[in-house]
């Protein structure tokens, strides 16, 4: 009798288990859902999507519902690593520039070439090659660039003025703007307003590959072109950061470790982030100026993050994620998208057709900053194994964080660290 | 016929009538195991819960151990002990471990210090001794991130740990960016957040210590002290086994502190052993050898609570 009841039991456990496991294993030739996670919750950016799958599904009666599914930015990956881990992959994915590498070469993307071109109208050659560059194996795409958004700074022009700092526009405008002047602008915003002077958005002295939109400056990076050579302790980076270090701990020009100030909300007279945090300022009362990066020891430069589409291969409707994906990257939607995302299509990017959509911005800043920035940005570091690589490098600089660090030590223990990841 | 009667507890009799056969087929229906059913349908919904979500992925973490599992590339290929060996060589180890250890110290010490002096003093009949137990306990009901997450605020170097420190003319360290300070402020934190539960522990157990005994010793001229060395602390030591292990149970599987306020730096001076599988596991994608992390991590917590269970005997007093 014991056995027969723990039978009984044993056998609910796997009904209920099988119950877990067994639902939704619908195949790919019935009524099709399809799901995107992206990392942006912002209403604008939702809306226009819903518009454009609805007037998809208007054609395509199988596909009986397209959601997009936000997810938190700084848990990003993680999540949609998880979710793949769980067996509940979405159909579609945003990819960030520093899991690209990762994504790209593991094989969990499909492919989209052959989709893309054999999509009537999708004109194929438009797609810039500096900007599909990095989602690319073996000559094949595995992601579509739909954001290849530049750094610029922006400036809160109100904070400049009461300091009575010169402003980023009168430094352009003399041909002085580079390092020196703006690390002497948010100097003196800092020390007469009380507020920040310039802000690293989101490095907060952890998201340290935030600093390239600095150290490119200099000529310096974080590892060679082909991922295999550690950069850190090379002589453009040490100068890059003795002057960064100055900058936060001599000049206090940047807010030091352990202190939050938020541009967006006034409290900065600079900070360096993508252009497509432009819609942050919408409802600002502070005057506000966006101006590209200044120029380093090494002159002129321009950095860029990216964002990639991919369809999982994983995903239960891959081949209807692929048709959907080359109909929300058309020439006619990538336009209606460039007004969030700069695009990776050539005749889109024209001062003219950007500032249509992009009303908060000016031709010039489109120009300097934008079509400038994605024709000769350098992308932000990325490397396969990133995260791994990311939290050494992490760790390894924290001690640079003090006022009394040894910036050429610290340096050289960041690549002793790494070094092994990189030879991988 | 058999006799049906219903007995003072409810239990039927179904024993045959005298000169009668039993009827086979009712034979197996006792009483006994009709209690046996009733209790096994009582527990049916813990068990099956139990089972679910205890011992079914307790064995599966084991399985995966031995297992690379890269969810990208979607492989996942039998590696026998690969990941265990692996463990004995990671250099990272020794420093997670060691940082495992010190915030396990730490906030047991203070926790049951703390929560122990707290006890004694709310236990004294004075006025207002509910508000401060109230007070002390209600952090135990706050949400874990938001407590986390003001803290975090709090403890910033502008914040406002550092502002009532200037108000008293103290220059406050930055506490989260420098090795000791992290690491005592996530113990700290934790301490504070729950101190209150096992305050509430102890005084329910003090409470439970009979007046007469103090009295007794009183007339004996035992001191304040004596009094609770000798008669508080014994009494009340069943208490303190439960709330020690609870506690370095708890110590030991700490992850969403580390993971607002410091992400276990700087340096790796905050990455405790949660937090690193953490890490491997979802931030790595290395699923097999965060699963390793997970079985090392279940044999310590089991090893420690056996042992403070085994060693009970030598200081427990009055064990039921």
């Amino acid at each position: 009798m014991k056995t027969r009841l723990t039978a009984v039991v044993a056998l609910t456990a796997l009904l209920g288990l099988s119950a877990c496991g067994g639902g939704d294993s619908g195949g790919s030739d019935g009524p099709v859902s399809l799901r995107m996670t992206t990392w942006s919750a912002n209403e604008a950016h939702l809306k226009l999507f819903d518009e454009i799958a609805a007037e998809y599904r208007a054609t395509h009666p199988d596909v009986t519902a397209i959601t997009f599914d936000p997810i938190l930015f700084e848990s990003y990956t993680t999540t949609l690593t998880t979710q793949i881990a769980g067996g509940n992959p979405p159909d579609l994915a945003w990819v960030l520039e520093n899991a690209a590498p990762d994504f790209v070469s593991s094989g969990a993307l499909v492919p989209l070439d052959s989709t893309l071109k054999g999509t009537d109208g999708y004109n194929f050659d438009e797609l810039t090659p500096a900007a599909t560059k990095l989602w690319q194996r073996d000559g094949k795409l595995y992601g579509y660039p739909f954001s290849t958004s530049p750094f610029g700074i922006f400036v809160n022009t109100d904070l400049v003025k009461a300091a009575g700092a010169k402003s980023p526009a009168e430094l352009i405008a003399a041909g002085t703007w580079n390092w020196d002047n703006a690390i002497a602008t948010a100097s003196t915003v800092a020390s007469k307003t009380g507020k920040a002077g310039l802000v690293v958005r989101d490095f907060d002295y952890k998201g340290w590959d935030n600093l390239s939109t600095v150290w490119t400056g200099w000529g310096a990076q974080a590892w060679s072109a082909d991922g295999k050579t550690c950069g850190f302790d090379a002589p453009e980076m040490v100068e890059a950061m003795t002057f960064l270090h100055d900058a936060i701990f001599t000049a206090k020009a940047l807010p030091g470790p352990g202190t939050a100030a938020d541009f967006f909300a006034g409290e900065a007279g600079m900070t360096i982030t993508q252009i497509s945090r432009a819609s942050l300022l919408e409802k600002q009362t502070f005057g506000w100026d966006l101006v590209p990066l200044p120029a380093g020891p090494k002159g002129d430069y321009s950095v860029i993050g990216q964002g990639g589409m991919g369809v999982l291969k994983k995903g239960k409707h891959a081949d209807a994620a692929a048709d959907f994906l080359a109909y929300l990257t058309n020439p006619t939607n990538s336009a209606k998208l460039a007004q969030f995302f700069p695009p990776p299509r050539t005749p889109l990017l024209t001062a003219e057709t950007l500032a249509k959509t992009n009303p908060l911005l000016k031709p010039e800043q489109l120009q300097q900053v934008v079509i400038d920035g994605i024709a000769n940005g350098v992308v932000k570091p990325s490397h396969s194994g990133q995260a791994e690589l990311s939290q050494a490098v992490r760790a390894a600089l924290d001690p640079l964080w003090k006022a009394d660090a040894d910036v050429k030590g610290v340096l050289d223990g960041v690549c002793s660290a790494i070094n092994p990841l990189l030879g991988k | 016929m058999p006799v049906l009667t219903d007995d003072a507890a409810g239990r039927v009799d179904t024993r045959p009538a005298p000169g009668e056969n039993p009827p086979q087929r009712r034979a197996w229906w006792t009483s006994r195991r009709r209690d046996q059913l009733a209790g096994l349908l009582f527990v049916t919904p813990q068990l099956v819960g139990t089972a679910l979500f205890v011992l079914l992925p307790l064995g599966l973490v084991v399985w995966y151990s031995l297992h690379e599992w890269n969810v990208l590339a979607d492989t996942f290929d039998f590696v026998g002990t690969d990941n265990y060996r692996k463990l004995v060589d990671d250099p990272n180890l020794p420093s997670v471990l060691r940082s495992t250890a010190y915030f396990s110290v730490g906030l047991v010490v203070l926790n049951l210090g703390l929560a122990l002096l707290l006890a004694v003093l709310l236990n004294q009949k004075l006025r207002g001794t509910v508000v401060f137990r109230t007070l002390f306990f209600s952090p135990v009901v706050v949400s874990l991130v938001a407590w986390t997450i003001v803290w975090g605020f709090l403890l910033q170097d502008n914040g406002g740990v550092n502002g009532v420190a200037g108000m008293v003319g103290a220059d406050g360290p930055n506490w989260l960016r420098g090795e000791w300070t992290a690491m005592l402020s996530v113990i700290v934190v934790q301490v504070v957040k729950n101190v209150g539960l096992n305050m509430v522990l102890f005084l329910a157990a003090l409470q439970g210590v009979p007046a007469e005994l103090y009295e007794a010793a009183r007339v004996e001229g035992a001191s304040r002290w004596t009094q609770f060395r000798r008669i508080t602390v014994p009494l009340i030591s069943p208490t303190i086994l439960l709330t020690s292990i609870i506690t370095v149970a708890g110590a030991l599987q700490v992850f969403a502190q580390i993971a607002v306020l410091t992400q276990g730096g700087p340096g790796t001076s905050t990455t405790v052993l949660v937090y690193y599988l953490y890490q491997q596991a979802f931030q790595f994608h290395q699923f097999g050898y965060g699963s390793t992390l997970s079985v090392l991590l279940f044999a310590i917590v089991l090893t420690l609570t056996v042992v403070q269970w085994r060693m009970r005997r030598r200081w427990v007093f009055h064990e039921q």
